[in-house]
C-alpha cells in the first residue's frame, strides 16, 4: 500500500502528522514521535505575545521603584540584558531538523506584523521545512467587523509569504461567515496549505471559587464533523493542500478526513494519552482498512467522499441537517467519554 | 595630547571610571552615597571591562567597612595595587587599618564620597565630617570639588601615592558631587597609562610580603622605639605636597587641565579672601568672579590638598593685599577652637607671622557651612564677605541656618543671586515612579553629547519609599556649568502631577517670563479654574507662559500604558527653547531610536507615535488678567495637632525644614512618637473598600497591611446612634454576641495602595464574580464618607487587650497597632511583622533598630511611625548603628535586667512602708498573659502612689526604676545585611549570652535600603548588585547555627505561608526567657516581583522547601520533647517554579542560560538536602538536643 502523500510540497511517506503538542518542546520528544512513525512534526506554537509579554515584564520590574529613593536609586546590577529572543525555540527547531528526518514545520503565532515576519524568518533560518500560522485570535471587540477579521489573515499570510521561501500552511478558525469563500481567497493569496481547524482557548467558569478558569481540553472524536465538513467541500477546489486537524483518536477519523480529501491529517490529543508509540497503531490501522477495501494507494482513496465526488453534493448542505435528524441514534450506545487531561494547545 | 571623549556622568561613575582602570583589586561595602563607584566596579568586572595592564580587577564585596579595610591592607601588604570606596561612617570602621597602612608607607587610594556622621541623628548627605574624623590616620586627604575634577583627582591621587608612598584619601562632596550628572572629558587609557609610572608600580610591588624574600612587618613596639619610629616618615610627609603638584603639572600637559594644590582665583588686589575646599568651592569661585566685575576686591583659595597641609603653598597663593581671610569647614568639631581647615590656616599665619616670613597678620576668622548637604549658595558666598568687610567680623560663625541660640549665625540676603542669563534652568516635580527623573538624565545626556552645549543635573528625593517626591534640577548653557547649588531661579517649571499644586509651591523658583508645563487632567479650557490661587497669582505677577497638556491620556492612546515620561520629556523639548524646536524633537527621537532599537521596531514606533501626539496635545493656556480662585493649600497638619507637630514637623513636611531655627529643634536628636498620624500623604488613588455583608472577619486584611491601614474594632451596637449615616458595621461573627458589632475601617488617605489585603481576602462574592470582602476601588468618591468615618471610629474604645485572643489572626486584629503609616514601599514585606510585634508587646516594647530599611521607614524625618496608646504607653525605640545593632539592643536587656533587680531590692527595703503581701505580689508577679499584666501594672501605680507620698531618698530612688517593675519586652530588629553580614558577629555574641532578647531578622536576602548588594543571606543563583553574575554560594542558615546554641528560641517565618505560625513564633520567642531569633521571610522591591504577589511567592518559597517554617524551642527540651518542630509540609514544588516569578533569578537566564540552569539545578540540590537534614532533627527525640540552662521551671 503506498501511503505516500504531498503536503504543500513535501513529500511525506504517509499522512498522519504529529501536530502542535507538548510532545514537541523537548528533542527527545520530538525523535520518540519520529521514531514511533510521524511523516512530520508540527512544533509546538511560537508565541509572540508571550515572548513580548514577558519581556515588557521583565524591563518594567527592572526599572521598577528606581529613581524614587536617595540610597536606592535602583535595585539591580545594569548588565545589559538584551530582550528575550526566541532563542529556545528557534534552537529546538534547529537540533530536530538536525536529528531528524522528517519534515519539522514550524508553528508560529505572532501579534503584529514585525513578529509574524521576524520570527517567520527566524524559523525558516532554523531549517524548518515549512511553516504553520496559528492565527490564534478571538476577536471579542464587537466593534470589529467581519471583514476587518478576515483582512488580518490576508495581512499575515502576505506578510509571511513575502519573508520566507518555505511553504505556508495557514491555520483556521472555523467561524467565518463564508468559511468556503475565505478558504479560496487565503488560497488565491498564496497560502500553500490550510489546517482546518483551530481549536479555540474556551474558558469555563469554577464553580468552587466563581473564577473564570484558562482550560483546553483533549479533543473528542466529535469534533471532527466540522474540519470533515470543510474538507470535503473543498477539496479539489482549491491549490492549496489539505490538512485535517482536530479530532482524530483512532484511525477511523483518520479515514474519514482522508476519504473527504485530506492531504495529511494532524494527531495530538490520541498521542497525549496514549503515547507517540500509538502513531504505529493508527499507521497500521489506516493501511489495513485502505488494502482490506482493495485501495492500492493513498491517492485512489483521497477524496472518494468529498462534495465534489459525491453523488449527491446536496448531502453536504441543508439537506444534511435533516438527515441527521433522521439519523440520530442514542449518543450512549457509542459510549463516548471525554476526559481532560491538561492544556495541550500550546 | 590625544582626543577627548565627551560623556555626561555623575561623579561616581567618574570616578570609579578611573580607580577601575588603575587597580588590581577592590574589597567593597555599600554605603550611601558612595555605593554605586563599587557597584560599577563591580559591574564591569562581570562584563569582562580590564584596566590599563588589560586584566580584570577582583571586587569582592566584604562583611563591612571594617572587613573590607582589612582586606585592603592585605593585599596591599603583599603588593597589589588595591582600592576601596566608601563614606561617613565607612570610613570611620576603616581607621584602624588605615592607621597601619599609612604607618607602613603604603601606596593606596580610598575614594570617599564625603558625608555627615551621625551624631544626634544619622544623614545620608554630603559633608566633610567624615574625611575630617580620619585626619591623624595619616593618610593624605585631596579633595575634589566637581565632577570633571573627581575624575581626574582620582587618577592625580594614585599617580602621587605611588611616588610619595603616603597613602591618599580621594574625597569629594557625597550626592552634591557623587551624584551631580555633568558633562566631563573622559580620560583615555592612554593618558592614564601615561600618568602611571611602571616603575613605582614594581616597587609597590616588591615591597609587598614575600615568602621568597621574607621580613617581618607590624611589630610591637616598646617604649624604647616606639616614639622615634613613628617619627621615620616625616620626611614623606614634608615631600608629598610637591609629589602632588608634580602629578597635576604632568596631568596639565597630558590632558590640558591644569590644578594647584592651593589655587588662588579673584582680584589681583583682594583684601577679603574665603578659603574653602569641595564642591563649594566652585560656588566661591563663581561669585568671586561675579563680584570681582562689578569691582570688589575679594578672593577665593580653593584648597585641594587638604593633608599634607603645604604651608608654602598655601602663602604663595595668597595675595599679599589681603586683610581678612574666612576660612569655611564643612564639619564640626564640638568644643574646639575652630574646625580643621581653619586651624590649619591660622597656625600658618601664627607660624609665619612669628618667624618673620609673614609680615603681617589677617584678620582671620572661621565658619561652618553645608553640614548634611545644607545648600550653600552664592548669597551665603555674598553674606560672609559682607561680614569680612566689617571691623571686626564675628568668628566661629555658621552660614546658612539661623541660630537663634548662640547667635553664631551670619545674616545674607537670600534674594541674592548670580545665575548667568546663557544657562537655562530648569525645575521638574516628579513622581518617584513616573520616570521623571530618568527622563531629565536622559536629557541631559541628550543635550550633553551636543558639540557646544553643556548640561548639569541634580536630583532631590524624598524621605519617604513610597509615593515619593523628586525635585529634578537642569541647567544647559553654552559653556562648562560650575554651579554645584539648587537651581534658585528656574526659566522652565515642569510639574508632573497634578496635585503637587496643593501640596508645595511649585512656582516659588520661577522666573519672570519663564516656561510652566503642568501636567493635567483638565484641558486647556478649563484648567485655569482648578489652579489654586496661588499658583493663578504667580502665573499673572510672573507673566509665566503657561502650557497643558494631559500626559496620561497622551500616553494610553498611544500604547505607552502609564508611562508619561517620553511625552513629558519631549514637552521639555519642545518649550524649554534649549534647542529650536525642529532639531530638539529629531533629538528625542534620535535617542529614543537608540534606547529601544534592540526591543524592536514597533516599540520605537510607539514612542515615535507618542513624541508626535505630545505635540499635537501640548497647548499653551491663554491666561486671564484677574485671579479668580479661591482654592487655597490645605494646612500641612490639622489644627488639633501637638504644637511641636504644628510648628516644627510641619515645616519639614512643607519642604521648609531649612527655615527651622536652632532654637526649635530638639536639643539631643529626642523626637515625639507618632507623627506619620499627622501626615496625610494620599499616595494611592486606589484604597480597599470594606464589604460588612460579605466579610467573615478573619482578619488577614489587617494582618498583612503594610502600612497598619486597616483597622478593627468591635463594640456594643448602642455606640452606632452617634455614628454617621455612611458608617459601615457588621454583626460580629461569634455566637452569643447579639449586640455586638464590628467594623473594619480603612485609613485611606495613608493607603499606598498595594494591594495585598485583597490579594488575603478569603471572602468572595457569590453575584458578582471577583469581588472580595475587600476590593480596591478609586478613592476620591469615597473621601469625604471616609475621613467622617474615621473620625467616629477613633471615637469607639480600642478593645480590651486583656480580652483579645493573642494566639489567632482572628484576635490580633483587634490590638492596636504602635507602628502605623511608615513611608516603607508599597506592599513592603518586612513592615508587616514590625506591626505585629507592636500590636504584641508594643505597650512595654523597646526596639534597637539596626540601619537599613527599617531604621528608615522606623525613624527617618520628618514624620516617623512608632506611636503610642491611649495610656501613653508605646514602643521606645532608636537606632544606633548599623555594626552593633544587636550590642545596643542586650545594652536595653543589662538595664532592664539591673533596673528591674533594683528596683525589687528597693521595694524590698521598702517593706515596712509598703506591707510584706503587697512587697511579695508586685515583686514575685507572674507576667505571662496580658491580663498578668495589667494586674502588676495596677500594682506598679498604687506603688507609685505610695512612693510619691512618702517623697523619701528610698522613695525617689524606686520610683526611678520603678516602671522595670513590668517585664519590658527587648526587641533588636534588623535585616539581613545587618544580621548575615556586618554585625552577625555581635548577634552571635548576643545569642551566646543566654540573656532575654528577641531578635527580629527582616530577611529580604540583600541590601534593600541601599540598592539591592548581595548579603549572605542572598541565595545561590539570585542575581544581586556585586553578584551581577549571580550569587555562586548558598544562603548562610543562621537558623542552624542558632540552634547550635541550644539555649536559643528559633523560628523560621513567612507570614504569607502560614500567618498563624508567624503569630505562634513571634510569642514564644517572646515568651521564652532567654535569646530568641526569628528570620522572617520579607519580600522586598528588589527580588524584581509584583509586589501585590509578594505573600504568594513567601507561599511558594515555603511550598518548594527553600523555606521551610520551623521552630526551635528550648523549652520542650525540658520535658524531653523535641525542641525541633518543622510547620512546613514536604516540599510540594519545584524550587524553581517558586524563583523563576522573580526577576533576581531570571537575570541570570538572561546573561548566562546555561549558567542559569547549572545553578537552578544546585540550588535544587540544596533544598533537598537541607530539607532531608530538618526532616530528621524533626523526627528526633528531644534527648538529641542540648539541655537548656535558662529555663529552670
Amino acid at each position: 500500500m503506498d501511503l505516500s502523500t504531498d503536503y504543500m510540497g513535501l513529500k511525506l511517506k504517509h499522512p498522519i502528522v504529529a501536530s502542535s503538542s507538548p510532545l514537541s518542546e523537548t528533542l527527545e520528544g520530538i525523535k520518540l514521535l519520529e521514531d514511533s512513525g510521524a511523516s512530520a512534526i508540527v512544533m509546538f506554537s511560537l508565541f509572540e505575545e508571550q515572548i513580548r509579554k514577558e519581556n515588557e515584564a521583565f524591563d518594567f520590574f527592572l526599572e521598577f521603584g528606581s529613581e524614587s529613593f536617595a540610597e536606592s536609586l535602583n535595585y539591580f546590577p545594569h548588565i545589559d540584558t538584551s530582550p528575550k529572543r526566541p532563542d529556545h525555540y528557534l534552537n529546538l527547531v534547529r537540533k530536530a531538523v538536525e536529528a531528524t528526518d522528517i519534515p519539522i514545520i514550524g508553528s508560529l503565532n505572532g501579534i503584529t506584523n514585525e513578529g509574524w515576519i521576524d520570527f517567520a524568518k527566524q524559523i525558516q533560518e532554523a531549517g524548518a521545512s515549512a511553516l504553520e500560522l496559528n492565527v490564534y485570535y478571538i476577536p471579542t471587540d464587537i466593534e470589529v467587523s467581519a471583514s476587518a477579521v478576515e483582512q488580518r489573515y490576508f495581512d499575515i499570510l502576505k506578510a509571511v509569504k513575502d519573508a520566507v521561501s518555505i511553504p505556508v500552511a495557514i491555520k483556521l478558525s472555523p467561524f467565518f461567515s463564508s468559511t468556503g469563500n475565505m478558504a479560496k481567497r487565503l488560497d488565491e493569496a498564496g497560502a500553500d496549505a490550510l489546517v482546518l481547524f483551530n481549536r479555540f482557548y474556551q474558558p469555563d467558569i469554577n464553580l468552587d471559587n466563581l473564577k473564570i478558569d484558562p482550560r483546553a481540553d483533549l479533543s473528542t472524536p466529535a469534533e471532527i464533523r466540522v474540519p470533515l465538513l470543510w474538507i470535503a467541500v473543498l477539496y479539489g477546489r482549491i491549490k492549496a493542500s489539505l490538512a485535517a486537524s482536530r479530532g482524530v483518536h483512532s484511525s477511523t477519523e483518520i479515514i474519514k478526513y482522508l476519504l473527504a480529501g485530506a492531504d495529511v491529517v494532524m494527531v495530538a490529543s490520541t498521542l497525549m494519552k496514549n503515547g507517540p508509540q500509538y502513531l504505529s497503531v493508527l499507521i497500521n490501522e489506516t493501511d489495513n482498512w485502505l488494502t482490506a477495501r482493495g485501495y492500492h494507494s493513498l491517492n485512489e482513496a483521497r477524496g472518494v467522499m468529498s462534495r465534489q465526488n459525491s453523488k449527491d453534493p446536496g448531502a453536504f448542505e441543508r439537506v444534511n441537517y435533516i438527515k441527521v435528524l433522521e439519523s440520530f441514534e442514542n449518543p450512549f450506545s457509542s459510549a463516548i467519554a471525554s476526559k481532560r487531561i491538561g492544556n495541550h494547545l500550546r | 595630547m590625544t582626543e577627548n571623549h565627551v560623556v555626561t556622568v555623575d561623579g561616581n561613575e567618574a570616578v570609579a571610571y578611573v580607580a577601575y582602570r588603575i587597580n588590581e583589586v577592590c574589597a567593597i561595602y555599600p554605603i550611601t552615597p558612595s555605593s554605586t563607584m563599587a557597584e560599577w566596579a563591580d559591574q564591569w568586572a562581570t562584563e569582562g571591562k580590564t584596566n590599563i595592564w588589560d586584566n580584570i580587577p577582583l571586587i569582592v564585596e566584604m562583611q563591612s567597612e571594617g572587613g573590607a579595610a582589612g582586606a585592603v591592607h592585605g593585599a596591599l601588604q603583599t603588593g597589589a595595587l588595591t582600592t576601596t570606596f566608601t563614606a561617613s561612617q565607612g570610613l570611620l570602621l576603616m581607621i584602624p587599618n588605615m592607621y597601619k597602612i599609612a604607618g607602613e608607607l603604603t601606596s593606596t587610594v580610598f575614594h570617599v564620597a564625603a558625608r555627615s556622621l551621625a551624631a544626634q541623628g544619622l544623614s545620608i548627605f554630603g559633608d566633610h565630617s567624615d574625611v575630617m574624623a580620619v585626619r591623624d590616620t595619616g593618610f593624605a586627604l585631596l579633595g575634589s570639588s566637581s565632577v570633571q575634577e573627581a575624575h581626574d583627582m582620582a587618577l592625580i591621587a594614585q599617580t602621587a601615592t605611588l611616588e610619595a608612598r603616603v597613602p591618599f584619601i580621594h574625597f569629594f562632596d557625597g550626592f552634591r558631587t557623587s551624584h551631580e550628572v555633568n558633562k566631563i572629558e573622559l580620560l583615555t587609557d592612554d593618558q592614564i597609562r601615561a600618568m602611571i609610572n611602571s616603575d613605582l608600580v614594581r616597587a609597590h610591588r616588591a615591597r609587598g610580603l614575600n615568602p621568597d624574600n621574607p621580613f617581618i612587618r607590624g611589630t610591637a613596639q616598646n617604649p624604647d622605639i616606639y616614639f622615634q619610629a613613628r617619627e621615620t616618615v616625616n620626611a614623606f610627609y614634608m615631600k608629598t605636597p610637591a609629589i602632588v603638584q608634580k602629578a597635576m603639572d604632568k596631568f596639565a600637559e597630558i590632558t590640558g587641565r591644569s590644578y594647584r594644590l592651593f589655587e588662588y582665583s579673584g582680584a589681583d588686589d583682594a583684601e577679603k579672601i574665603m578659603v574653602i575646599m569641595g564642591s563649594a568651592a566652585e560656588t566661591v569661585k563663581q561669585t568671586v568672579t561675579h563680584l570681582v566685575r562689578q569691582g570688589e576686591k575679594v578672593g577665593v583659595i580653593h584648597v585641594r590638598l587638604f593633608l599634607p597641609f603645604a604651608q608654602d603653598a598655601f602663602l604663595g597663593a595668597l595675595p599679599l593685599t589681603v586683610q581678612s581671610v574666612a576660612v569655611l569647614d564643612r564639619t564640626k568639631s564640638p568644643g574646639a577652637t575652630g574646625e580643621p581647615l581653619f586651624h590649619d590656616v591660622v597656625s600658618t599665619f601664627s607660624e609665619y607671622f612669628t618667624s618673620g616670613r609673614l609680615t603681617k597678620l589677617p584678620k582671620t576668622v572661621g565658619g561652618r557651612y553645608g553640614l548634611s548637604s545644607k545648600e550653600f549658595t552664592p548669597a551665603m558666598v555674598k553674606g560672609i564677605f559682607d561680614e569680612l568687610g566689617k571691623v571686626s567680623p564675628k568668628n566661629h560663625f555658621t552660614i546658612g541656618i539661623v541660630d537663634d541660640v548662640t547667635h553664631n549665625s551670619l545674616d545674607y540676603d537670600p534674594a541674592y543671586t548670580i545665575e548667568s542669563d546663557k544657562v537655562i534652568s530648569a525645575l521638574f516635580f516628579g513622581l518617584g515612579a513616573d520616570g521623571t527623573v530618568g527622563a531629565n538624565k536622559n536629557t541631559i545626556k541628550i543635550i550633553g553629547e551636543l558639540p557646544n552645549l553643556y548640561a548639569q543635573g541634580y536630583f532631590v528625593y524624598d524621605s519617604k519609599k513610597s509615593g515619593s517626591q523628586t525635585v529634578s534640577h537642569l541647567r544647559f548653557g553654552p559653556d562648562p556649568i560650575h554651579a554645584p547649588y539648587l537651581v534658585q531661579t528656574a526659566q522652565f517649571i515642569g510639574c508632573h502631577q497634578f496635585n503637587f499644586l496643593f501640596k508645595t509651591d511649585i512656582l516659588a523658583q520661577a522666573a519672570p517670563g519663564s516656561v510652566f508645563l503642568l501636567n493635567s487632567p483638565f484641558d486647556v479650557d478649563e484648567i485655569w479654574d482648578h489652579l489654586p490661587r496661588y499658583v493663578q497669582e504667580k502665573i499673572i505677577v510672573k507673566h509665566l507662559s503657561f502650557h497643558v497638556i494631559d500626559a496620561s491620556k497622551v500616553a494610553l492612546a498611544t500604547g505607552m500604558g502609564n508611562r508619561v515620561n517620553t511625552i513629558l520629556q519631549t514637552c521639555f523639548f519642545a518649550l524649554s527653547g534649549v534647542l529650536p524646536r525642529e532639531p530638539a524633537i529629531a533629538k528625542i527621537k534620535e535617542a529614543i531610536k537608540k534606547t529601544y532599537s534592540n526591543k524592536g521596531e514597533g516599540i520605537v514606533l510607539k514612542n515615535f507615535a507618542a513624541v508626535d501626539q505630545t505635540l499635537a496635545h501640548l497647548h499653551q493656556v491663554k491666561v486671564p488678567k484677574y485671579v479668580t480662585s479661591t482654592l487655597e493649600l490645605p494646612p500641612i497638619v490639622p489644627l488639633d495637632a501637638p504644637l511641636f507637630v504644628q510648628e516644627v514637623t510641619a515645616k519639614m513636611m512643607a519642604g521648609a525644614g531649612d527655615q527651622l531655627t536652632v532654637s526649635q529643634l530638639p536639643l539631643d536628636g529626642t523626637y515625639p512618637s507618632g507623627t506619620t498620624a499627622w501626615e496625610k500623604r494620599n499616595v494611592s488613588d486606589y484604597v480597599p473598600k470594606w464589604e460588612p455583608d460579605l466579610c467573615i472577619q478573619c482578619g488577614n486584611c489587617s494582618f498583612v497591611c503594610p502600612h497598619s491601614v486597616i483597622r478593627a474594632k468591635f463594640y456594643n451596637q448602642s455606640l452606632l446612634k452617634s455614628a454617621p449615616s455612611g458608617f459601615k458595621s457588621a454583626g460580629i461573627s461569634a455566637k452569643g454576641f447579639p449586640e455586638t458589632r464590628y467594623t473594619l475601617q480603612i485609613y485611606l488617605e495613608d493607603c499606598t495602595g498595594c494591594n495585598l489585603c485583597v490579594s488575603v481576602c478569603p471572602a468572595i462574592s457569590l453575584k458578582e464574580s471577583g469581588i472580595r470582602a475587600i476590593n480596591m476601588k478609586p478613592k476620591a468618591p469615597l473621601m469625604e464618607l471616609e475621613k467622617e468615618n474615621i473620625q467616629f471610629f477613633e471615637t469607639l474604645p480600642f478593645n480590651d487587650r486583656a480580652g483579645v485572643d493573642f494566639s489567632s489572626i482572628r484576635g490580633a486584629q483587634f490590638l492596636q497597632p504602635l507602628f502605623e503609616f511608615s513611608g516603607a514601599c508599597a506592599g513592603c514585606g518586612e513592615t508587616p511583622y514590625v506591626k505585629l510585634v507592636s500590636q504584641l508587646f508594643g505597650d512595654r516594647l523597646i526596639v534597637a533598630n539596626a540601619t537599613g530599611c527599617s531604621s528608615i521607614y522606623g525613624g527617618n524625618l520628618p514624620t516617623t511611625p512608632w506611636t503610642k496608646n491611649q495610656e501613653g504607653r508605646g514602643p521606645a525605640w532608636s537606632n544606633s548603628l548599623f555594626e552593633d545593632n544587636a550590642e545596643f539592643g542586650f545594652g536595653f536587656r543589662l538595664t532592664a535586667d539591673k533596673h528591674q533587680a533594683l528596683a525589687i531590692q528597693l521595694t524590698r527595703e521598702l517593706q515596712r512602708e509598703l506591707g510584706v503581701d503587697f512587697v511579695n505580689k508586685i515583686v514575685n508577679a507572674t507576667q505571662k498573659t496580658e491580663s498578668q499584666i495589667r494586674i502588676q501594672r495596677e500594682r506598679v501605680a498604687e506603688l507609685k502612689t505610695v512612693l510619691l507620698q512618702l517623697n523619701t531618698e528610698l522613695a525617689q530612688d524606686l520610683l526611678s526604676v520603678v516602671d522595670h517593675l513590668v517585664r519590658r519586652s527587648i526587641w533588636i530588629i534588623g535585616g539581613d545585611g545587618w544580621a548575615y553580614d556586618i554585625g552577625s558577629g555581635g548577634l552571635d555574641h548576643i545569642l551566646a549570652s543566654g540573656r532575654d532578647v528577641n531578635v527580629l531578622v527582616l530577611d529580604t536576602e540583600v541590601y534593600s535600603n541601599t540598592g539591592g548588594q548581595m548579603s549572605k543571606s542572598t541565595p545561590l543563583g539570585a542575581v544581586a548588585k556585586f553578584a551581577a553574575g549571580g550569587k555562586s554560594v548558598a544562603k548562610k542558615d543562621i537558623a542552624l547555627q542558632a540552634i547550635s546554641y541550644g539555649n536559643v528560641y528559633v523560628a523560621r517565618i513567612a507570614m504569607g505561608a502560614n500567618p498563624q505560625q508567624t503569630l505562634l513564633a513571634i510569642r514564644e520567642a517572646e515568651a521564652y526567657p532567654g535569646p530568641s531569633l526569628i528570620l522572617a521571610y520579607s519580600h522586598c522591591i528588589a527580588h524584581g516581583i509584583n509586589m501585590q504577589n509578594g505573600l504568594k511567592q513567601q507561599d511558594l518559597a515555603a511550598a518548594s522547601g527553600y523555606w521551610p517554617l520551623l521552630r526551635y524551642n528550648p523549652v520542650l527540651r525540658q520535658t524531653d520533647k523535641n525542641p525541633f518542630v518543622l510547620d512546613s509540609p514536604r516540599p510540594r514544588i519545584a524550587f524553581k517554579d517558586y524563583a523563576y516569578n522573580e526577576l533576581r533569578y531570571k537575570m541570570l537566564q538572561r546573561t548566562n542560560p546555561d549558567g542559569a540552569e547549572h545553578m537552578m539545578k544546585l540550588a535544587q540540590q540544596i533544598v533537598n538536602q537541607k530539607w532531608a537534614i530538618y526532616e530528621q532533627m524533626a523526627t528526633r527525640s528531644g534527648s538529641q538536643f542540648h539541655p537548656d540552662a535558662n529555663v529552670t521551671d
